[in-house]
């Protein structure tokens, strides 16, 4: 009597356990569910509404004045590829150069401290870093342009080429370092010849990773760059770039205006998915050496 | 103190001498042998890591062209205490040294010697081979001199072939220079980092257990390329493995709790040590 009792409750507490797993699964199921919900539908949105204005003419005319129909974001394409590469070059020395520092020379306790501030930098709000770099550059040189636009930008890509570089140069095994030191190789010279070719992969990661975080950023374009409507290659002045552009033209009064940006936002889409893509591709051609 | 002239002493009879350059700091220490058999001499080297005393007090000769090897079980110190010829034991954090190595009697440690020039001088091959995976097999070996900035191409091509062979490697990847160094086998990337040592011709070659990632057959090798190099490079190594000491050394060294137990001849020391630790730890009764 009381053997069947105990078996019963034990299938019924078996019962119990497998009810919870299975909402325990179906729990985790949804979130992942609605995360890729949220990235299908945005893209799905973006291509459905911005593929369709995409033409050549919209790569490589300029904008039209609002009512005109046509037109393009090509001075909006080349600016943002003009600040975003002077930023890169401003934030990859320094950014590689600070992780040199903080791996490189751990005995100092500032270097931890420097890697504490870049994590933290990362979180800065991107409209800040613009406020930042427009009281830095713009307020001194009395005018808006692409220049400090590349600087906000630079404040943005730092901690994050910091971070990944770090983390590159602390995968490369010390007994390089070691192999190098032993050869009668002075440390800045092992470092730039051994240690940084090996992390080389790293470093191009936390570039590209670098790179697309700024391509898309509009914040710290308002009060920098400012935008231009007009063709600009000139670092020195106002500089249209394509976050930009989304965000005047999203904004907007005009129907034309958002299907503009839809097909802006698009093609910026398009841009950092090549550029992730081409990176892989390109490391993966290389691993095998 | 003790233990240095005991050694060189014991040397003295089966050293050719050459004339030439003399130390007068070693004359009066030690009188028979001719000073310029004795190309590192350490005088109470203790090793500190932070607090703990790695290496404690050791006082030893290494003689030209001979090969010493250095035993003791493991954790007594005999990597920290060859790290320290080269100054290696600088890029591991904490690390301090006391005492004097001087190599051909110029103080490896005085304050007018950089670092860089006493590694030229002194090379070191580690335990698991380290060639630079970034390079080819022929940029490996002439690291030295190409990451230096060396750009003499007829120099540099010289060199890859004569450290290959010296190596006992050029026969081998004489077809495959430009491949990577690391596509070779461990005990080709283990001749490979020896050639890349070798390259920038060192006066004294540290080995730090050189061959204990290796196979039997890799280790006979590389047993036989010390055997050879030993003509012209002095030859320090660590070993773990007694039978190898017994093997490839002239001199061997046993180290015990970071404190010199015994250093001598190793046909001596293997047959008729004068310290019990040193026979109970060769005949494997503890280690």
């Amino acid at each position: 009597m009381s053997a069947t009792n105990t078996l019963s409750s034990s299938r019924a507490r078996f019962l119990r356990r497998k009810a919870i797993e299975r909402i325990n699964v179906a729990l985790l199921f949804l979130c992942t569910g609605i995360t890729i919900f949220f990235l299908v539908t945005i893209l799905g949105y973006v291509l459905f509404h911005g593929a369709a204005e995409v033409n050549w003419e919209f790569l490589t005319a300029l904008p039209v004045p609002a009512g005109e129909t046509g037109g393009g974001i090509a001075n909006a394409l080349v600016g943002s590829l003009l600040v975003v590469a002077c930023a890169a070059l401003m934030a990859v020395p320094i950014g590689v150069g600070a992780a040199v520092f903080v791996n490189e020379f751990p005995s100092t306790g500032l270097g931890r401290f420097v890697r504490f501030l870049a994590e933290v930098l990362t979180g800065v709000p991107s409209i800040v870093v613009g406020l930042f770099a427009y009281a830095l550059v713009v307020r001194p040189f009395g005018s808006f342009s692409g220049f400090s636009g590349s600087v906000a930008y630079a404040f943005i890509m730092i901690p994050i080429i910091l971070i990944s570089a770090h983390e590159a140069f602390r995968l490369v095994p010390d007994s390089l370092r070691e192999a190098s030191l032993a050869l009668g190789i002075a440390k800045w010279r092992t470092i730039l010849r051994v240690v940084l070719p090996v992390a080389s992969r790293g470093l191009i990661t936390g570039l590209v990773l670098a790179v697309s975080r700024a391509l898309g950023e509009a914040a710290p374009m308002l009060f920098t760059a400012f935008g231009n409507p007009y063709w600009s290659a000139n670092l020195g002045k106002p500089i249209a770039t394509v976050p930009l552009l989304i965000y005047t033209y999203a904004t907007g009064p005009y129907e034309d205006w958002h299907r503009k940006a839809w097909a802006a936002s698009f093609v910026l889409l398009v841009v950092v998915l090549i550029t992730s893509v081409l990176t892989r591709a390109f490391l993966r051609g290389n691993s095998h050496e | 103190m003790n233990n240095e002239s005991y050694a060189l002493e014991e040397n003295h009879d089966s050293e050719k001498s050459s004339a030439g350059m003399s130390e007068p700091g070693m004359q009066n220490r030690a009188p028979k042998p001719a000073p310029e058999e004795i190309r590192l001499a350490v005088h109470g080297l203790s090793v500190y890591y932070g607090k703990l005393k790695a290496v404690k007090n050791v006082s030893l000769a290494i003689n030209s062209r001979k090969v010493t090897a250095i035993i003791g079980p493991s954790g007594c110190g005999k990597s920290t205490f060859i790290r320290c010829l080269n100054r290696m034991h600088e890029v591991t954090p904490g690390a301090r040294v006391e005492g004097k190595v001087l190599l051909d009697g110029q103080d490896v440690y005085g304050p007018g010697t950089d670092p860089v020039e006493v590694r030229r001088k002194i090379g070191m091959v580690f335990q698991k081979p380290n060639p630079f995976p970034t390079m080819s097999i022929r940029d490996n070996v002439i690291a030295g001199f190409r990451l230096n900035g060396s750009r003499d191409r007829r120099l540099l091509e010289e060199k890859v072939e004569k450290s290959l062979r010296m190596a006992a490697l050029w026969e081998e990847v004489k077809d495959q220079l430009h491949h990577p160094g690391t596509s070779l086998s461990g005990g080709q990337q283990q001749r490979l980092c020896i050639a890349r040592a070798l390259a920038v011709e060192p006066e004294v070659l540290l080995m730090d257990e050189p061959c204990s990632a290796l196979d039997p057959i890799a280790t006979a090798k590389i047993e036989e390329l010390i055997h050879e190099l030993k003509e012209t490079v002095t030859i320090v190594v660590v070993t773990h493995n007694m039978q190898q000491a017994a093997r490839v050394s002239d001199f061997t060294a046993f180290f015990y709790m970071g404190e010199l137990v015994e250093f001598g001849i190793t046909t001596k020391i293997f047959t008729n040590p004068d310290q019990q630790q040193t026979e109970d730890y060769i005949t494997g009764r503890f280690g």
